[in-house]
């Protein structure tokens, strides 16, 4: 089953790869995938009516008690039927529909799509789930609404249809999740166990309201119908199948499916019931005075619908079995119609009813089956669309309400009858008889054979059902009407001929005034110039909804320009001002009291420190703008500092880190400090105010947050600290990690998945600071050489080697600390191994080693010059970085073959010859991948901007030898 | 010591928050450097203060936190120099394309309009 419920979507995604204009190649794999899906569910039937529940589970979200759940019971199996077996027929028709400049492997996959979430909608077990496919086929709808995507009517079509449908869906899941509350169950068995429960409870309107928002958007009912005929902008094939048999009956279908449930209410009645009745008359009066055959459609489809809503909001078992009836019967010759359609649109260039005429003589075999269908749908006996039309008008006789409504119901119902009656006639009679048509874009004529076997056999159904209606329908509409009832069936029967009652006479009445009124208004109905229908043109659901559209659109923008800056200041600002503010409130809410902990005393030393820190730091601040190296100086202090109190307070292993990083980062900065603009001395006198105000105002705040951290540490600092799971790490670390310095096995054991996503961090910012700079131009007034670089006047006498060209850097003037530096790589090579080494048991690791190592590298770089290092070593550092990563993961992959949980430590102890005993944890090859990924990316960093200066020279030399002369 | 370091982790924090509203790309990062001090001081000391205390394991001695430093808060700073090294380097960077698209260093792109 849930093979089954996956075919589809997998079909879908082979359809998308198959080339894009073969058409047959797709058709014929479409058509493959559906009859996959018919046959194996047409097999299930024995099952089905046997009142079997076929079901079948998998595990999605056990913390939430959601499973997926595949269930199938007689109308779910029905309704998958006709989800399938209409999806194939459709593929067959399209086939010869698309022109063959269409995308073909679009529309089959977005076809094969659909089907699978429409699928996916009937056959679930779980409303939540539910849910979740049925917002799929509001995405796959929308997809397949727009296929033209040329076309502006259909961009705004599908636009509108998903907007409708899919905030309708939104509703839907909140319904779904309220009754899932209410229930404590999202199972579709035990929801439609608890209808007596759940119509009690004092959040039912609420859950109703929502669910039917979700169902009545999706049906295309009255106020939500506006979409439907814009949705017309479709292929046809698309109309045919979404707008007949699946995806507006998903609406009616959830109404059906929860019926047990949510109805027998007089919510439900005069909700559902008044929606559906008013749905079903305004859809039929507008379908008279459509001139687009699709349009005509459309409003018919609307009206059918709300017919169907208004059966179901009755509350009689009886009316909810005509309901289902009506759901295939519907389907059946609505589908065949809208073939029709696309035939003759296909065939004669045009849907507009007012320039065909006369196809009959062009056309005969389309034309007699249009012509059967459009009876079926006008409610002619020996139809099927006569028998459900005839079984609504008993329902409407026989239902007990108010005096009012008994009279009203079975009026207004012959009323609509009438209404078919026109618009059938007007499809049957005006397009395919009269004159030949004067002006058709192409000389109508028959189709190919295929196109029009999709269409022969929806109209066999069609006849088969009207003539022997308990031979061919009556046990599946049984199998399928029982579920919805809740068990037991109603009595009825299915036969053509019920004797001379009152519904016979509401449909000879229907008849005959559909004919007069036909006969009488047909010619004007073909003259008249506007689409829309008297009465109802002012009020028009689309105007609605693109004013709403454009209301919220503007509204947004409104609230973005009054409530967002493009500026960073005033968010940096509010950023701090809300944190500061959460930190005052908690302050608040839990008292900052100062703890009883055995305070360390101070060291004249360690104050005297951290006097040139804050100093630093505060000068840091006072400098930065004017005085970047001095800045950047006075941060070093800070951070050497830094280092000194993790040494003082026993933690080796950041002391080293520290040190390193600073090293590092320091050389960073320098890097960059070249390519900055000179500092603006000058500023905008009209600004002078604002930024007076400003700067005292961040000083306040700057102070606020320096205090308010000060006694929030000092707090902690002072209070004994509650229950750590630190001594465990320290128990664990050499019996379980096999290291002895905790912080190390840590990083490579305990938290070496932390460790991983750090430096795949490192890694990433290396590659995105080279792809940054591959683009950056610096701008003109750094390119030239520093003045420093051209102390030495060319030719002049020096020991310096003497400059060959202007614009040449002095070159070799530090040739002696080259050399110095040159030898320390192999001693800082030797550090970083031994740092590395020793990592799992002392000091040290594949970080610490791992920046030892780029920074003798960068030394390299500094003192011998980007060209001299290139031409004598190959670095790749995308490559350390790549390698780094790949050992790291595989470390902790091998853990997991081996059957270990995710990046599980191993320890060998190894004794090598001269060596002697070596201690070797899996560990040591994940740090390895650390060592390699910080190497890399610390390059990668600094080489990347070190790469500028080479460029902007390369780019300004031509120049420079005839510009600059000392 | 107490008092030393909460106060110094305020002055950290005081420069580091006053750089980071001001409108110079150079002045934000340096301040964004002084805060990720204040914030791994923070971190690291909130731990415990041990002096002398051992950051190796040693067998026979008992695993509590009178003889050991913490472990915890240590390895979590350790982390988080890295990744403020990266991050600064990449702030930094973008900071120079920054500089390269729009020819100055106001954090906005252009300079303040009156």
């Amino acid at each position: 089953m849930l093979l089954i419920l996956s075919l589809p979507f997998v079909g879908s995604l082979i359809a998308a790869l198959l080339p894009t204009r073969a058409r047959n190649l797709e058709s014929v794999w479409a058509a493959a995938v559906a009859l996959a899906v018919v046959l194996p569910l047409a097999m299930l039937y024995p099952q089905i009516a046997a009142g079997e529940v076929v079901s079948e589970r998998l595990s999605w979200l056990p913390s939430l008690g959601i499973d997926i759940v595949v269930r199938l019971d007689g109308f779910a199996w029905m309704f998958a039927m006709l989800v399938s077996g209409m999806g194939l027929l459709v593929v067959v028709y399209a086939r010869y529909y698309l022109s063959p400049d269409d995308p073909a492997a679009r529309f089959y996959s977005l076809l094969l799509g659909f089907m699978g979430a429409m699928l996916g909608v009937v056959v679930s077990g779980n409303l939540v789930q539910l849910v979740l496919f049925w917002e799929l086929t509001s995405v796959f709808s929308f997809l397949l609404i727009g296929y033209w995507t040329h076309r502006k009517d259909a961009r705004r079509g599908a636009r509108m249809a998903f907007t409708v449908t899919a905030t309708g869906g939104l509703a839907l899941l909140a319904g779904v999740l309220l009754l899932g509350h209410i229930v404590g169950s999202y199972e579709v068995d035990v929801v439609l166990k608890a209808g007596d429960l759940v119509r009690a409870h004092p959040l039912y309107p609420l859950t109703l309201g929502l669910v039917l928002l979700g169902a009545l958007t999706k049906s295309a009912q009255f106020p939500f119908h506006f979409w439907l005929p814009h949705a017309m902008a479709a292929p046809t094939p698309v109309s045919a199948y979404l707008h007949s048999a699946t995806m507006v009956k998903a609406g009616v279908f959830l109404l059906a499916r929860l019926w047990p449930v949510l109805s027998g209410t007089d919510e439900w009645f005069w909700i559902v019931g008044g929606v559906g009745l008013v749905t079903l008359l305004l859809g039929a009066y507008a379908a008279m005075f459509q001139n687009d055959l699709k349009g005509l459609l459309a409003y018919s489809t609307i009206s059918h619908l709300g017919l169907i809503t208004l059966l179901l909001g009755l509350n009689s078992p009886l009316a909810a079995v005509a309901a289902v009836f009506h759901m295939m019967n519907h389907a059946t010759f609505k589908a065949s119609l809208f073939m029709s359609v696309g035939i003759i649109d296909h065939e004669s260039g045009t849907r507009d009813m007012r320039r065909l005429d006369g196809l009959f003589r062009y056309m005969p075999i389309t034309g007699t089956l249009a012509i059967v269908a459009c009876a079926a749908m006008a409610g002619v006996p020996l139809l099927n669309g006569f028998l459900s039309k005839e079984m609504f008008f008993a329902e409407t006789v026989f239902v007990s309400a108010s005096p009012l409504f008994e009279f009203v119901l079975p009026a207004a119902a012959t009323v609509a009858g009438v209404f078919a009656v026109v618009y059938s006639l007007r499809f049957g009679h005006d397009v395919f008889f009269g004159p030949p048509p004067t002006d058709c874009p192409r000389q109508p004529h028959e189709p190919v054979h295929w196109m029009r076997v999709p269409v022969e056999l929806l109209v066999l159904a069609c006849v088969l059902v009207g003539t022997l209606p308990a031979w061919s329908i009556g046990p599946v509409l049984a199998v399928a009407a029982q579920p919805v009832v809740g068990g037991t069936l109603p009595a009825y029967s299915l036969a053509v001929w019920h004797g001379f009652t009152t519904p016979f006479v509401m449909s000879l009445v229907a008849m005959g005034g559909g004919a007069l009124i036909y006969l009488l208004f047909a010619k004007r109905f073909k003259q008249r110039r506007g689409s829309g229908a008297p009465l109802l043109q002012h009020v028009d659901g689309k105007q609605l909804f693109h004013s709403a559209l454009a209301f919220f659109t503007g509204l947004a923008r409104w609230l973005l320009r009054r409530l967002s800056t493009k500026r960073l200041q005033p968010q940096v600002f509010a950023m701090l001002v809300t944190a500061g503010l959460a930190g005052v409130a908690s302050a608040l809410i839990v008292p900052l009291t100062w703890g009883d902990r055995t305070r360390v005393p101070a060291t004249p030393e360690f104050v005297l420190i951290w006097i040139v820190a804050c100093a630093c730091a505060i000068g840091a601040a006072w400098q930065s703008k004017f005085h970047r190296l001095a800045a950047l100086t006075m941060l070093s202090v800070v951070g050497l500092v830094l280092c000194i109190t993790f040494a003082w307070f026993s933690a080796p292993d950041l002391a080293l880190t520290q040190l390193a990083v600073e090293v590092v980062t320091t050389i960073l900065f320098l890097l960059g400090l070249r390519w900055m603009p000179k500092p603006v001395t000058q500023s905008d006198p009209r600004t002078a105010v604002r930024v007076w105000w400003r700067r005292r105002r961040d000083v306040v705040l700057a102070v606020s947050i320096g205090v308010g951290l000060s006694a929030l540490s000092y707090a902690l600092l002072t209070r004994n600290a509650p229950l750590s799971i630190s001594p465990f790490f320290i128990d664990k670390a050499l019996s379980e990690g096999g290291g002895s310095n905790v912080v190390n096995v840590m990083l490579v054991d305990f938290r070496a998945f932390d460790t991983l996503g750090e430096i795949t961090v490192l890694g990433i910012v290396g590659i995105t600071v080279y792809a940054l700079l591959r683009r950056f131009r610096p701008p003109l007034e750094v390119i030239e050489q520093p003045a420093q670089q051209h102390v030495v006047p060319l030719g002049a006498v020096s020991d310096l080697q003497p400059r060959q060209q202007a614009g040449d850097a002095a070159q070799r003037y530090l040739d002696v600390p080259a050399v110095l530096v040159r030898l320390l790589l192999p001693i800082a090579g030797v550090f970083a191994f031994h740092l590395f080494m020793r990592g799992h048991n002392q000091p040290g690791g594949g970080f610490v080693a791992g920046l030892v190592v780029a920074i003798a590298f960068t030394a390299q770089y500094m003192v011998s010059g980007t060209r001299w290092v290139e031409g004598r070593m190959r670095l790749v550092p995308p490559r350390w970085i790549a390698v780094g990563l790949l050992l790291a993961l595989a470390t902790g992959l091998g853990s997991m073959v081996l059957g270990f949980p995710f990046l599980t430590t191993h320890t060998a102890h190894v004794s090598w010859p001269l060596v002697g005993a070596v201690h070797l944890p899996s560990a040591t090859l994940f740090d390895l991948g650390v060592f390699a990924v910080v190497v890399g990316s610390t390059l990668l960093l600094l080489t990347a901007i070190s790469h500028q200066s080479l460029r902007a020279r390369r780019r300004s030399a031509p120049t420079a030898n005839e510009v600059k002369v000392p | 010591m107490e008092i030393v370091i909460s106060v110094s982790i305020g002055v950290l924090a005081s420069a580091g928050v006053w750089l980071v509203l001001r409108p110079r790309t150079f002045q934000v990062l340096i301040g964004l450097s002084l805060l990720s001090y204040a914030v791994n001081l923070f971190i690291f000391t909130v731990g415990s203060l041990a002096i002398a205390a051992e950051p190796i394991v040693k067998p026979g001695l008992a695993a509590n936190l009178t003889n050991y430093s913490d472990p915890l808060p240590q390895s979590l700073v350790l982390t988080a120099i890295v990744i403020g090294f990266a991050t600064t380097a990449l702030f930094l960077v973008v900071l120079l394309a920054l500089r390269g698209l729009s020819g100055g260093d106001h954090v906005d792109g252009q300079e303040e309009q009156p």
